[in-house]
């Protein structure tokens, strides 16, 4: 661990779990005497309800209860909650079933309870209302003059010369777009629960927190956190969606306490788009200025994000221009503006993806005005340094990084001079870009529980949404004890284990590992004291003791040795900035008479330290790009203003990438150990296997088109009519 | 699980309770007296129940199974809320996503639009049903060797389409497969290594 040795690369522990259908998710466990909820959205976009009949769905067969705002039990945490946080666009909190009031298109009305799944759906249909409708606004565009500074997200300035990013000898000024884009995880959202008594809640959720779940449910109750039990151990995708506690999660609760019968809340598809976030529509503005032979002068970066009109969503969207480049003289500012649309939620990569689409997609632009290439224009404004913080990096290997890529991919090959590349009909572009996500680390604790047969179980209440964290606290396990694979068990996603954080962030591996490694560490000193020693895969007595494992324990009158670890990182972190770091190079095919864009070959370089589980590193890898493809080419969440309604609510619509939009896909590790982040020398990777990526699509479109496109997603009319 | 949960009626008298109370405590809207009657006499349960339900009889994973259903009740709904099969996911249910994948006769279909009725006197094989006792099916093992997943929760659609995939004779390229495959999304990503584990077994030769 924290050395240059190289992890193996191993199936995943829960693998078997998966392709045969035996992994449980939230909506599967069966709980005898279960109800079904279906939730009645609203058609309009802002107003009030004036009338809501309910009695024919009340009639229907099976119904057992429908909740609308004239009957929904108090929550009381909610009531409590009301106005204590103050929003910048002056707005009210949402508390769904709470008033008559419509603050989104979409948004539930009321929640039909029935015996049976169908008996719901059809009694939902049943329920009218009539609404007072009021005047709405969901374009950012048309309301630019509501934008405002967030109180947590202030402007930033550095350097002596504000303005050189305008008097510069060489100036670039470009608008870049991105769109709504939905997570949608194939798993459906939603919530199971039930209650013994008023006062112990138990949850199945579809949760990247089950920590954050229950303090969430706690406080909408009034409850104490022991008595509100949260399982989520498999999460059929998340990518940041799973990390809110939806209103919709705590009313059926509370419907589940009113009923006295567990509920049972599965979304459709199309109340993903509105009900479990997106990513926010937002413009940006960069102004970036350079010498001619190519040196970086100065930039301003302003970004402009959506927001509900009922909460003050934020990310770090300009986050990266602070500190990505040699530049001296920087400025950035962010802004959001509120909207009559459901609240956004990070997204994987989050505001860093946005911003990095903007920020590489400029410093591709600028190389081209200074007549450079892209890759030795990075290299010549290469931070040796952060130089926002004025520290040292933890650990940058870009340099590796870049050089590792573009052999890969074959760069110095192409011909620089855009549209000069063809293969039969299409032209053939290469771009490149950069991706940066912070390497996070937060306190976590795992439970290790050695048994008599030399089994080892480890149990933390962290989350798994895909990425493969049973796998990798195993395989740190594995590292420190020397026990095989097989003989070790992690258990996560139940709030009756040791509390972590939650799966978001690219920290899990950073935050749980550290304490999987610690407890490791510290299970081996108590088997010392007690005169045994880990010895080629099995517990051993230790030299010049004979009891084994199983005759100590059975001295002490215990049947396993068990001890828990809080694990944090230390003060030494405060020296660095802490950084993982990605480079994208793609190859593309653009066809000249009908747009369409190809990702023909990916070559990915991962500098996220060093590498605990090599086999899900690459999916995650892969899994990163895959979604990097969809964002540049082909999502978008379109709203019909007119409406304030989605018109692509579904996956039909809603173009995520298939199989066939996705080429093969090479994944390179610099794999070399960080030595400030965590005990195991690794930094994150969920994020930064995205963030760039739609640059480097969009530059390559460049170079095969000569056409810069700035808005995402890369449509074929958008390349015609360039 | 609590005991007083289990105990409890699937249906019946917590609901007639229920609607009687929330009319009156909410004064939500005026039910009119014969509706309560009804309502606690279970009429309304009853004559639904009679009119609604008929028999459907199908072998899944090869057994026989007998059930009543409503004949808007889709396979998908029956295989994951009925028989507890929960291998087969839901993801749209829409046909857009393919998660719900499952063999009728041999041929993929996607259970969400296919109404559970319509497999009377057929065969269907669910995830749970394609491997033989422990021994995992190939496409099985490749995924897991490929690491053709992370999530895990299309890995079932994505493992049933792959096998007719290759038996209709769609796995004789990357390219192929991909095509052939793109009725099967994957959020997660793990398009790359799902092409790489399906034309493994293809090249494998062993029969699907």
């Amino acid at each position: 661990m924290g050395t240059d040795k190289k992890s193996e690369p191993i199936n995943r522990v829960d693998g078997r779990a998966k392709v045969t259908g035996k992994a449980k998710y939230f909506a599967e466990f069966e709980v005898p005497g279960v109800t079904f909820c279906v939730m009645v959205t609203s058609p309009i976009t802002r107003g009030t309800i004036t009338t809501i009949n309910t009695k024919t769905a009340e009639r229907a067969p099976g119904v057992l209860a429908v909740f609308t705002h004239l009957n929904m039990p108090a929550i009381l945490g909610w009531a409590e909650q009301g106005n204590n946080s103050k929003l910048p666009s002056g707005g009210e909190r949402y508390r769904m079933l709470g008033s008559n009031k419509i603050l989104f298109n979409g948004q539930p009305i009321a929640l039909v309870i029935a015996d049976t799944l169908e008996r719901a759906q059809h009694a939902a249909s049943l329920v009218t209302a009539t609404y007072n409708k009021a005047e709405h606004h969901t374009d950012l565009l048309k309301n630019k003059e509501k934008a405002a500074m967030p109180p947590r997200m202030g402007d930033y300035t550095r350097g002596t010369d504000a303005n050189a990013h305008n008097t510069a000898p060489v100036v670039l000024k470009a608008d870049y777009t991105v769109p709504i884009e939905v997570h949608n995880p194939m798993e459906l959202a939603g919530i199971l629960a039930f209650w013994e008594g008023d006062d112990k809640l138990t949850v199945y959720a579809k949760t990247q927190g089950v920590k954050s779940t229950q303090r969430t449910l706690a406080g909408a109750f009034k409850l104490d956190e022991k008595n509100v039990q949260v399982y989520s151990e498999f999460v059929g995708g998340g990518f940041g969606m799973g990390l809110r506690t939806w209103p919709q999660e705590v009313t059926v609760a509370a419907a589940a306490r009113a009923l006295k019968k567990p509920v049972k809340l599965v979304l459709t598809r199309d109340q993903m788009f509105t009900l479990v976030g997106h990513r926010p529509y937002t413009i940006q503005h960069i102004s970036m200025g350079a010498t001619r032979d190519g040196q970086l002068m100065g930039i301003y970066h302003e970004a402009t994000g959506e927001t509900a009109s009922y909460d003050d969503f934020t990310e770090g969207t300009v986050g990266m221009t602070r500190f990505m480049y040699a530049c001296p003289n920087v400025t950035t500012k962010y802004r959001i503006v509120p909207l009559d649309r459901g609240v956004p939620i990070w997204m994987r990569g989050p505001g860093e993806a946005t911003g990095a689409f903007a920020l590489e997609s400029a410093i591709d632009e600028m190389a081209y005005k200074v007549n450079m290439d892209p890759l030795q224009f990075r290299l010549k404004n290469f931070a040796e340094t952060d130089p926002e913080k004025n520290k040292p990096f933890s650990s940058n290997n870009l340099k590796e990084a870049y050089q590792l890529g573009s052999k890969k991919i074959g760069w110095a090959k192409r011909n620089p001079v855009p549209a000069s590349m063809k293969e039969g009909d299409w032209l053939v572009g290469y771009g490149m870009s950069t991706g940066v996500f912070g390497a996070h680390r937060g306190e976590s604790t795992c439970r290790a529980q050695l048994n008599a047969d030399g089994t080892l179980l480890l149990q933390s209440a962290t989350s798994d949404i895909g990425p493969g964290t049973s796998t990798a606290m195993v395989q740190i396990a594995h590292e420190v004890t020397g026990l095989p694979i097989e003989k070790i068990h992690f258990e996560l996603g139940s709030t009756a284990f040791p509390p972590s954080g939650s799966q978001g962030g690219s920290s899990t591996v950073s935050s749980v590992g550290s304490a999987v490694f610690d407890v490791c560490t510290a299970l081996k000193g108590m088997l010392t004291e007690a005169g045994l020693t880990f010895d080629n895969g099995t517990v051993k007595p230790a030299a010049g003791k004979s009891d084994s494992l199983q005759e100590v324990l059975s001295k002490q009158n215990k049947t396993f040795f068990e001890i828990t670890k809080s694990s944090k990182g230390g003060a030494e972190q405060e020296k660095y900035s802490l950084y993982s770091f990605s480079i994208h190079f793609a190859e593309v095919r653009v066809h000249p008479a009908t747009g369409v864009v190809r990702v023909k070959r990916v070559v990915t370089v991962a500098d996220s330290g060093r590498i605990v589980s090599p086999k899900t590193a690459a999916s995650q890898m892969i899994g990163g790009v895959t979604g990097g493809i969809g964002m540049a080419l082909t999502e978008e969440g379109i709203i019909d203003h007119r409406f304030g309604r989605f018109v692509n609510n579904n996956l039909a619509d809603y173009h995520v990438p298939v199989s066939a939009d996705v080429p093969h896909i090479e994944t390179i590790f610099i794999d070399k150990p960080d030595p400030v982040t965590n005990p195991m020398g690794s930094k994150g990777m969920g994020e930064i296997a995205l963030i760039g990526f739609s640059a480097a699509v969009a530059n390559a479109v460049y170079h095969a088109t000569g056409k810069r496109i700035r808005e995402l997603p890369i449509t074929p009319d958008k390349i015609l009519s360039a | 699980m609590d005991d007083q949960l289990k105990n409890e009626e699937h249906t019946g008298t917590s609901r007639r309770s229920f609607l009687k109370k929330s009319s009156l405590i909410t004064a939500l809207a005026f039910t009119p007296d014969t509706v309560i009657k009804a309502a606690e006499k279970g009429l309304d349960e009853q004559i639904a129940s009679a009119i609604e339900t008929m028999p459907l009889n199908v072998t899944i994973n090869g057994v026989k199974q007998s059930v009543r259903i409503e004949p808007r009740v889709t396979l998908l709904d029956l295989l994951r809320e009925r028989l507890h099969l929960t291998g087969t996911k839901k993801g749209c249910d829409h046909g857009q996503c393919g998660a719900c994948t499952v063999h009728v006769d041999g041929q993929r279909v996607n259970s969400c639009l296919t109404l559970a009725l319509t497999t009377e006197g057929r065969n269907v094989t669910t995830i749970e049903g394609l491997a033989d006792g422990d021994n995992l099916h190939p496409m099985q093992k490749a995924f897991l060797e490929h690491d053709g997943f992370q999530c895990g929760y299309c890995t079932p659609g994505q493992i049933m389409s792959a096998v007719c995939c290759i038996r209709e004779g769609h796995a004789n390229t990357p390219d192929e497969v991909r095509e052939y495959m793109s009725g099967n999304i994957c959020r997660c990503g793990a398009y790359s290594n799902i092409v790489d584990a399906i034309m493994d077994v293809k090249q494998g030769g062993k029969k699907v």
